[in-house]
C-alpha cells in the first residue's frame, strides 16, 4: 500500500471516533427515555436483519478463490447454519463448521 | 442486592462470553495477519483494533486502503458497516440508559457484537435484573473477549505473512457470524427477515460502497417488525 503513514493514521482516528459516535448515539443521547413500541419492534430484527447479508456474499462469492463458488466453502457454511440453528450452540456450529471445511478442503484439495 | 450476587452474575457473563474467545481470536488474528500483509506495521494494526474495534469495519477499510480508494469513501464504507451499532445502541438503551455518563462511555466503547447480542439476550430474558447487575454481566462478558481481540490482534500482525492460505483463515468470518445469526432464528418473522436479508443485498450488490447491504437491512427489518405484527394478529388473545 502506498499511502502515507500520516494519513493511515488519520483513517484509523477518524473511524475510531466516528465508530465510537456511532456507539453512543442512543447510549449517550437519549439516556432513559423510553423508545416507542414501534422502534423497539423494528430494533428486534436487527442482528437477523444486517448479519445475513454480511455473510452472504462471502459465502458465495469468497475472495480466497477468486469469487467463485466452493464447495468446502459452501458445505462449511450449510453445516455451520444447520448446526447452529438446531442446537441453538454458537460454539458447536462453529466447531462443526470448520471441522466440514477443514475436511472438505483436505478431501478435494 | 449483594456483592456476591454481583460477583456471580459477573462471573456468569464471564462463562457465556468465553466461548466467544474461540471467535474472536481467530478474526482478531486474522485481521493482523491480512493487514500486515497490506503493509500495516504492528503500531498501525493495533491503532485499528484498539481505537475502532470493530473487525467487519476494520476488514473493510483495509480492502479499500489497499485498493486506494479516496479518503471519505474508505471512512464513509467502514462506518457504513457500523451503523448496525447505531440500532444495538438503541435497543440496549431501555436496560442501561440509566447508568452514570462514563459507564455509557465504556459501555459504548466496548458495544461490540458479542456483547450486544449476550447482554441483549440476557437483558430481555430477565427482565428483574438491576442496573449493577447488568453492567457486571455485561464487564463479564467482555472479561474475556475484548483482552482476546487485543492480544490476537497483535499476535497477527507479529506473526504476519508467516500463516500459509492453507488454513484459509478468511472463512474464519463467515462461519462465526453464520453461527451467531442460526441460534437467533427463533421466530417465523426472524426467518423472514434474514431470508429478506440475504435476497436484497445479492440483488443490491451492485450498489456501491455497501449502501447495497444497508438498504437491504432496512427493508429486512421491516419485514420482520410486519412478520411480527401479523403473526400476533392471528394468534387468539
Amino acid at each position: 500500500m502506498s499511502m502515507s503513514t500520516g494519513l493511515i493514521w488519520f483513517i484509523i482516528a477518524m473511524l475510531g471516533i466516528g465508530t465510537f459516535l456511532i456507539r453512543f448515539s442512543f447510549l449517550g443521547l437519549i439516556g432513559d427515555r423510553p423508545l416507542p413500541e414501534w422502534v423497539l419492534r423494528h430494533l428486534r430484527y436487527t442482528p437477523v436483519a444486517v448479519l445475513p447479508g454480511l455473510v452472504a456474499p462471502l459465502v458465495l462469492w469468497p475472495d480466497a478463490t477468486g469469487g467463485n463458488l466452493d464447495p468446502a466453502r459452501l458445505s462449511a457454511a450449510a453445516v455451520t447454519l444447520a448446526v447452529g440453528y438446531l442446537s441453538k450452540n454458537v460454539l458447536a456450529a462453529i466447531l462443526c463448521g470448520g471441522t466440514t471445511l477443514y475436511g472438505l478442503l483436505y478431501l478435494l484439495g | 442486592m449483594t456483592t456476591s450476587n454481583l460477583k456471580s452474575v459477573y462471573w456468569k457473563g464471564v462463562r457465556d462470553g468465553a466461548p466467544f474467545i474461540l471467535v474472536v481470536i481467530p478474526f482478531a488474528l486474522l485481521f493482523g495477519v491480512v493487514a500486515t500483509e497490506a503493509g500495516l506495521n504492528v503500531a498501525e494494526v493495533m491503532g485499528f483494533s484498539v481505537l475502532v474495534i470493530a473487525g467487519a469495519a476494520q476488514f473493510t477499510a483495509l480492502q479499500l486502503m489497499v485498493d486506494e480508494a479516496p479518503t471519505v469513501i474508505i471512512l464513509a464504507t467502514a462506518l457504513a458497516v457500523n451503523l448496525r451499532m447505531a440500532m444495538y445502541s438503541a435497543s440496549l438503551t431501555p436496560y442501561l440508559g440509566q447508568a452514570t455518563p462514563w459507564q455509557r462511555v465504556l459501555i459504548a466503547y466496548f458495544l461490540v457484537d458479542q456483547s450486544y447480542a449476550l447482554g441483549h439476550a440476557k437483558y430481555e430474558s430477565s427482565p428483574q435484573m438491576t442496573l449493577s447487575e447488568r453492567l457486571a454481566y455485561y464487564a463479564g462478558v467482555l472479561s474475556p473477549v475484548a483482552p482476546g481481540w487485543y492480544g490476537a490482534s497483535l499476535a497477527g500482525a507479529l506473526v504476519g505473512t508467516a500463516i500459509p492460505p492453507v488454513f484459509a483463515l478468511d472463512f474464519a468470518v463467515p462461519i462465526t457470524f453464520l453461527a451467531m445469526i442460526a441460534p437467533a432464528l427463533r421466530s417465523l418473522a426472524h426467518i423472514a427477515a434474514a431470508a429478506t436479508s440475504v435476497v436484497l443485498t445479492l440483488a443490491f450488490f451492485w450498489m456501491p460502497y455497501g449502501t447495497g447491504l444497508l438498504a437491504a437491512a432496512l427493508v429486512a427489518m421491516i419485514v420482520g417488525a410486519q412478520v411480527e405484527q401479523v403473526m400476533a394478529r392471528r394468534r387468539p388473545a
